[in-house]
């Protein structure tokens, strides 16, 4: 999950944040078997299947955390992902959000600059870098277009383009790397989680108003 | 788990629940209770994977205040162990090592080591050696 900007007021925040988890865990339950299938063709074929189990986690407790100032939130979210994803992503996808909620802790610092700073701190937890062909891929291109202040709406569009941009890369983290030249042709699945998460996100903050 | 607690624990992190298992087996015909041992294996829904919460509690249940080394077998299994040192408090978490070492071999050959009472430093440096630099 990926957010943009906290919305409106604390009870707007917190009936927004309950519609994006919800929208979040319906994305990915649609999508699971394309997310197996995508991580069977170069990975251990359960990425779907955990995705589906964190964000379930995660939904089961929407109240909880919807009740959370926003920072405190993240943090919490990233920690259920922690601990229920229970493959690589899980570390990962909990990294990003504990350290926006981190990074939001912090006076002064813009949105844009807390999500760069998530998605380092991501790089580093899977110590890779973009061009590697994984969820990094869609973080960093996101990350420029969030610095740029792209509007949702338009975003929501465009990162599935940059998952595409992993069909053609060869893998070199993870258990796709094993395969090396073979890993090319395949579009990465935790970039395509991350894309997936990442319109639905959008989605919900151009429905909600937000730029 | 008893005894040796003086030494330095090992922790064993398998996508599967069967290699950490038998890994862990084979550690303890190699040292007995002499060092403190603990393992897991699956993801939270007792499929292949790894689980930060089990690890957890595994390092919890080796824990020795000479430290712990944790040995791992593919790329999850790493991350969510780094996951869950970082979880761990802070006075502890200077003392677990992941180890660079081939899971079964790595764990026997530091359970060894540290059956003899050597540092974390020496345990983990042991078993690193199997592995190509």
């Amino acid at each position: 999950m990926i957010v943009i900007s906290e919305p409106g007021n604390a009870h707007d925040c917190a009936a927004w944040m309950g519609r994006v988890i919800e929208a979040c865990r319906d994305a990915i339950a649609t999508e699971e078997n394309r997310l197996c299938d995508l991580d069977r063709a170069i990975g251990d074929g359960d990425h779907g299947t955990n995705m589906r189990r964190g964000l379930e986690a995660l939904a089961s407790e929407r109240q909880r955390l919807s009740a959370m100032p926003f920072a405190e939130a993240m943090i919490a979210a990233g920690t259920i992902l922690v601990m229920n994803i229970g493959g690589a992503a899980g570390p990962l996808y909990g990294t990003l959000l504990l350290e926006i909620g981190k990074g939001l802790s912090i006076d002064g610092l813009e949105f844009p600059q807390v999500f760069q700073k998530a998605v380092t701190a991501v790089a580093q937890r899977g110590r890779s870098s973009p061009g590697d062909k994984t969820l990094l891929d869609v973080l960093y291109p996101l990350s420029d277009e969030l610095t740029k202040h792209t509007h949702p709406q338009r975003l929501a569009g465009k990162v599935q383009g940059f998952a595409d941009m992993t069909i053609e890369m060869k893998a070199l983290r993870g258990r796709a790397s094993f395969l090396g030249e073979r890993s090319v042709g395949h579009m990465d699945p935790g970039a395509a989680s991350c894309a997936l998460l990442a319109a639905t996100v959008c989605r919900e903050l151009t429905e909600a108003g937000v730029a | 788990m008893t005894g040796g607690r003086e030494n330095v624990g090992i922790v064993i992190v398998s996508h599967s629940p069967l290699v950490a298992r038998g890994a862990a087996d084979m550690v303890r015909q190699m040292v007995g209770d002499s060092v403190p041992l603990a393992w897991c294996g699956g993801n939270p829904a007792g499929g292949l994977g790894t689980d930060t919460g089990a690890i957890l509690k595994a390092i919890e249940e080796a824990w020795s205040e000479a430290g712990v080394a944790i040995f791992v077998d593919l790329g999850g299994a790493e991350t969510n162990s780094e996951m869950a040192v970082e979880m761990v408090d802070k006075g502890r978490a200077g003392r677990i090592v992941i180890c660079n070492a081939p899971i079964v071999e790595g764990a026997v050959i530091a359970a060894a080591e540290a059956s003899g009472g050597a540092s974390l430093a020496k345990v983990v440096a042991t078993a690193q050696e199997l592995s190509p630099t």
